[in-house]
């Protein structure tokens, strides 16, 4: 009778399973290539000719990211409601083509063509990572299709079939930058999540620090989806810096506010400025742990308009009271605003028509007023550090004197030359 | 000399750490030769527990010795459910274990999304564990020093049930020798359950304490999981000193490498010497030895 030991087949079981485990981690975090340009000079489908204009609302609905897209798909919905009630688009009521991308970079282009080619919808809404708009991109390019995407990115990116109505770097982490410099801040301690985004933040963050004289003291990634901080809050704590800059995403959040707090740091001796937690994330933290640090985003729900209250209110009467809104569902709700009045202003649903006329449309958004680039397909956005309350809420603490043009390459900051490259 | 103190003090809490998300595992991988992916999601279980019971319970120093009892409860259900259901009828067969565990797992991810959503959700911690102890010019959280005792408690009541109650002795006899210990009228079935229901048990149980210091989602077990295997792996199958000898030894080896490099670097830096010890010591460090023939 030979047979393997019991012990030695589950090492080598073991082995497969971290291999599938690897397996799909790898294939979780790779974006589909373009899979081909031949269709570069594909006609378009788009139906204009009925009562009705098809859009794609493309978001993950399942997945880890489902939670953050799903209210994005609900801005997106009620932006499309509001103008379908008050007369539609051209005359033409919206219809809503919803596609899941399932959190998945792969899925994303995949649904990404299906809405474009089969569904012929005329603009598509949606993503959330940058790996999902990376791997959407070559669609859109190739056949020559637009989307809106909401989130703020790294930059470093423009493509004439892509409007980004989230902030780009210069609209967030820049302003956050100017404000700590004005608070006599002198030396920083970067932490963040180990991908591209952080990674891409924290060489502009260094980059500026080097030309305004601020020391940094330390920087550290962790894996994404880390949860021990006892060793980077420890170097934190012992470099003494006059703030940290925080680029962590997700639970990581959780587990260093915990520990930053229960180590005896304070938001009032050294601030954490954090530019990924908005009012959702706030509540898995425990406000206790996290009341008075500070964040920088472009909207908060707080903001005191007629245009954001307006708006506050009717996201909360279609889905809840006690649904927060925050930045990027704003940025969704913006980007079909601004879409309707790009094609009102071309008079056309056509690619090339919207393209051609998008620079210089303009919404009045709950975030203040936001005109398009035509350059580069950003849009001007206000830029506001917030404080952390003990409501859970995120109060304004400083803005930007007005809307800050999008510069998504930082071609007009000096001390970014060569970033780009 | 606070640097050498604090990060003396951090790896010996994330070794408790790891032990604690461990111990569980040592018992149905290590002793049974289970391989059961859906032991993060017992964790998380846990974790979700102590969410549950602080909602009917204000007060967060009773709720947590509640939820402690619970988690082992509701982790143990789940565990030995687990074991009646799937995997008795798997128990030759490594491999497929594997995928069917992996397979509950993501079931149960996708349960606990369905049931809380999917952002994390805050289980606030007692006033008496909040804030820290200043040690030498380190500052150690309370919270640590709580998981650290309840690590040490845990492996202490492990080792006197399984070396002097009736139960221990048959778990070791069947996991010693399953033929012997069945000839000799011990009904390996039940036996089985009852191990992997205290190994579930001390799955939940982790996953409470765990919630004092990281976040509570449905992917919380996820980030546990691989650490808790390499811990049992390198510890040596079958043996609890091995756990816990590994879990603190890769505690301040992590801690240290990460203080001197990164935390993503410290990982890789730790892999290799981990492959490495196993390619000197495949059977880890310590092994059973019994006259069984399988």
């Amino acid at each position: 009778m030979q047979r393997p030991p019991r012990s030695l087949m589950s090492r080598s079981a073991l082995v497969a399973g971290s291999l599938i485990a690897t397996t799909s981690l790898l294939l979780a975090g790779c974006g589909s290539k373009a899979s081909d340009t031949e269709g570069a000079a594909a006609e378009s489908c788009v139906d204009t000719s009925g009562s009705t204009v098809k859009v794609g609302s493309l978001n993950s609905l399942s997945g880890t990211m489902a939670i953050s897209e799903v209210t994005v798909r609900d801005a997106i919905k009620l932006a499309v409601d509001e103008i379908n009630a008050a007369g539609g688009v051209l005359d033409k009521q919206i219809q809503i083509v919803g596609e899941d991308g399932a959190s998945e970079p792969t899925v994303f282009a995949e649904k990404a063509e299906k809405l474009i080619s089969s569904d012929c919808v005329a603009a598509v809404f949606g993503g959330w990572t940058s790996s999902s708009r990376k791997a959407m991109l070559p669609v859109f390019e190739s056949n020559n299709s637009l989307l809106y995407y909401p989130v703020q990115y790294e930059g470093l990116e423009s493509s004439k079939n892509i409007f980004y109505t989230g902030a780009t770097t210069n609209q967030q982490i820049v302003p956050a930058l100017d404000y700590l410099k004005e608070k006599g801040v002198k030396s920083l301690y970067l932490v963040g999540s180990d991908y591209v985004f952080p990674q891409t933040a924290n060489r502009i963050i260094k980059a500026y620090a080097g030309a305004n004289g601020i020391e940094i003291k330390g920087e550290d990634y962790t894996p994404l989806g880390s949860t021990d901080f006892s060793t980077i809050v420890n170097k934190v704590r012992t470099a003494d810096a006059d703030a940290v800059f925080n680029t962590l995403n997700g639970d990581s959040n959780v587990a260093f506010f915990r520990e930053y707090k229960n180590v005896g740091l304070t938001p009032q001796a050294m601030p954490v400025v954090s530019v990924s937690i908005a009012e959702e994330e706030v509540g898995g933290i425990g406000v206790q742990n996290i009341t008075d640090q500070l964040t920088a985003w472009n909207y908060y729900q707080t903001i005191d308009t007629p245009v954001n209250k307006k708006f506050v209110e009717a996201y909360k009467k279609a889905y809840g009271a006690n649904k927060p809104t925050s930045d990027p569902m704003e940025a969704a709700y913006v980007s079909v605003y601004l879409w309707k009045n790009t094609v009102e202003k071309a008079k056309s649903f056509d690619v090339k028509a919207v393209q051609d006329n998008a620079g210089g449309v303009t919404f009045d958004a709950p975030e203040g007023l936001v005109t398009i680039d035509g350059e580069n397909h950003h849009i001007t956005k206000t830029a506001r550090i917030g404080e952390i309350h003990p409501d859970g809420l995120i109060y304004t603490v400083w803005e930007s004197p007005g809307p800050i043009k999008p510069d998504p390459y930082l071609k007009s900051y000096p001390w970014a030359a060569g970033l780009s490259g | 000399m606070d640097v050498l103190i604090g990060q003396l003090a951090t790896g010996l809490s994330l070794g408790s750490i790891l032990l604690l998300a461990a111990l569980g595992l040592s018992l149905t991988f290590g002793q049974m030769g289970v391989i059961n992916m859906a032991h993060g999601e017992f964790i998380m279980a846990g974790c979700y527990t102590a969410y549950l019971v602080q909602q009917v319970v204000s007060s967060a120093g009773t709720s947590l010795l509640i939820s402690l009892v619970l988690g082992f409860l509701v982790g143990g259900a789940m565990g030995a459910l687990l074991e009646i259901t799937l995997i008795q009828r798997m128990y030759d067969r490594p491999l497929d274990t594997l995928l069917v565990t992996f397979g509950v797992g993501l079931i149960l991810q996708q349960i606990a999304r369905d049931l809380f959503g999917a952002p994390a959700v805050n289980v606030v911690a007692p006033a008496w564990l909040s804030g820290g102890v200043e040690l030498f010019g380190a500052v150690v959280p309370k919270t640590r020093i709580f998981i650290l005792i309840l690590a040490a408690v845990c492996v202490a009541a492990l080792a006197t049930a399984l070396k002097t109650s009736p139960m221990g002795r048959r778990i070791r006899a069947v996991v010693q020798n399953r033929d012997l210990a069945e000839t000799s009228g011990i009904s390996s079935r039940k036996t089985d359950i009852t191990t992997f229901f205290i190994g579930s048990g001390l799955a939940g149980v982790a996953g409470v304490a765990l919630t004092l210091i990281g976040s509570t989602s449905p992917t919380t077990g996820q980030s546990y999981l691989i650490d808790a295997f390499l811990v049992v792996v390198v510890g040596g199958l079958g043996q609890i000193k091995g756990t816990v000898i590994a879990a603190l030894a890769l505690g301040f080896l992590n801690s240290f490498i990460e203080y001197n490099t990164t935390a993503s670097l410290a990982k890789v830096i730790l892999f290799v010497i981990i492959v490495i010890f196993l390619q000197v010591r495949p059977q880890g460090l310590f092994t059973v030895r019994t006259r069984s023939l399988v």
